[in-house]
């Protein structure tokens, strides 16, 4: 017997590619524009929005009968926030390096619209476990890109992989740097972020014709 | 049929028990964990300190690498031998100096003209020689920076410790990368007589920083303003205790305590 049902294994699968936040549904941009210049920062990046996301869908989603029309998004935005603030806090008890690495990003996070998004879109349409399951598959679709787009950034700009120098010393001039090769500056910089997200954009349309809008 | 949850009463209720609920839960986490939080913060303030004095892990790896927080303490009781507090002429011994906020000092300062600001100073001893480690704080790109030189007796700078609150990641955040501050190690503070701290200079013309005595590193490509920003946190927060270390140099043909300290200390037990 599968773990998930069919329909329940598209919500994980689905945003990985064909519906992903960032290159489909357009969710998300400012926060993979500010904060990719490191892989680091990506990967720790995707795992909180991963956390806050699940957690936040299944509590609107539990409340989703009883959150007034009128305040709903005031009532996503407070669920949002102080869910964000909880984590931090526990990070900060029990994780205090982890919760360094996080600082920057934690106000990006109650603000990154695809948690948002799926709030109103899904969680307070569907029940908890389904909503648990969309918070993972969008975080995981939003989590790709951004880890993508921080491979590229970081190795192009800087020319190291999660602080490790993989394409020789600059200073030293090793590796490649011994035959004439200079790290490219401007990938460090947040448009070269959405032009690393546009080429994503321009390669997953080519191969799924699909995805491409009829004029 | 309209829903209950429309109603507007229903909606103000709503909104009361919500913030009523969520901000119980924010006061009840943050009460519950504040301690544990205050600790690791002050492990922390151990690790910088002790970083910038070169007690570290960092053999073997190109990272920065604490003392675990879990070792902190007794390493900190055990390379610190004294933790002081100048204020204008009178120093003191405090054995938590390294408590006191230097941002609430100085916004004291500034806003009482009559208020002489405490200035925490850490001496300590690492094979054979002394240190005095310095606390500072400026201001980088986005928001406040802050860190620890240690000097030697001859103000030859023995390590540094750099951190920021919101500097650009792969920019000015790269001022806390060991590859940068390793460059501090050994630049002299001084020109003769003069205090002229350190430059984070652009174009130096010493990318593998060789000179020594030339008061500048090389800067960061990309973060012009956060390595003014440590330029001017050098210049302004070391400069306040150069009457101090220069009083102590003179006195200090001795090499021992400085005469100053004892004079206006009462030794405590928990200073080792």
């Amino acid at each position: 017997m599968a773990l998930l049902s069919r329909k329940d294994s598209r919500l994980i699968l689905d945003p990985l590619a064909d519906n992903n936040p960032i290159t489909i549904q357009v969710l998300g941009i400012c926060s993979a524009l500010a904060i990719t210049a490191q892989l680091k920062a990506s990967i720790v990046m995707a795992l909180s929005v991963m956390g806050v996301l699940a957690i936040g869908n299944v509590v609107i989603s539990l409340l989703r009968n009883v959150i007034p029309g009128k305040i709903r998004i005031i009532a996503q935005l407070v669920i949002v926030a102080a869910l964000v603030i909880v984590v931090d806090q526990v990070l900060k008890a029990y994780s205090y390096e982890l919760s360094k690495q996080l600082s920057v990003f934690v106000g990006l996070i109650i603000t990154n619209c695809i948690i948002m998004g799926r709030f109103e879109a899904f969680a307070l349409a569907n029940g908890p476990w389904r909503s648990f399951l969309d918070g993972i598959g969008n975080a995981a679709g939003y989590g790709i890109i951004l880890v993508i787009v921080g491979f590229f950034r970081e190795l192009l700009g800087s020319g190291t992989l999660l602080g490790y120098k993989v394409l020789g010393d600059p200073i030293e001039k090793t590796g490649l740097y011994a035959i004439g090769y200079e790290d490219n500056g401007f990938m460090l910089l947040s448009p070269m972020a959405l032009i690393v997200i546009g080429i994503i954009i321009w390669v997953q349309r080519s191969r799924n014709k699909a995805l491409v809008e009829a004029e | 049929m309209a829903k209950f949850t429309d109603k507007n009463s229903y909606t103000i209720l709503f909104a009361v028990i919500m913030v009523l609920v969520v901000g119980s839960l924010l006061a009840g986490v943050a009460q519950g964990l504040s301690g544990r939080i205050a600790e690791n913060q002050r492990f922390e303030k151990q690790q910088n300190i002790l970083y910038a004095m070169g007690v570290n892990t960092n053999e073997g790896t190109s990272d920065v690498s604490f003392i675990p927080a879990t070792e902190v303490e007794p390493a900190f009781h055990k390379y610190i031998t004294h933790q002081l507090v100048i204020q204008g002429d009178k120093v003191t011994e405090d054995p938590e100096a390294y408590l006191i906020d230097i941002k609430k000092e100085e916004h004291m300062a500034k806003e009482d003209p009559n208020y002489v600001r405490r200035l925490p100073l850490f001496v300590g001893e690492k094979d054979g020689n002394t240190l005095y480690i310095i606390p500072m704080r400026g201001k980088g790109l986005w928001d406040a920076i802050w860190g620890f030189v240690s000097v030697d007796t001859d103000f030859v700078v023995h390590g540094v410790y750099f951190d920021h609150a919101g500097e650009t990641p792969g920019l000015g955040a790269n001022i806390k990368e060991r590859y940068f501050m390793d460059d501090f190690q050994g630049e002299e503070i001084m020109s003769g007589d003069v205090f002229k701290g350190i430059d984070v200079a652009k174009g130096n013309n010493d990318p593998t920083n060789k000179r020594k005595d030339d008061q500048r590193v090389d800067a960061l490509a990309g973060a012009t303003i956060t390595g003014d920003g440590v330029t001017a946190m050098i210049k302004k927060d070391v400069g306040l205790y150069i009457p101090y270390l220069k009083k102590l140099k003179n006195e200090s043909q001795k090499t021992e305590v400085p005469n100053a300290v004892q004079d206006t200390v009462e030794p405590t037990d928990s200073i080792q």
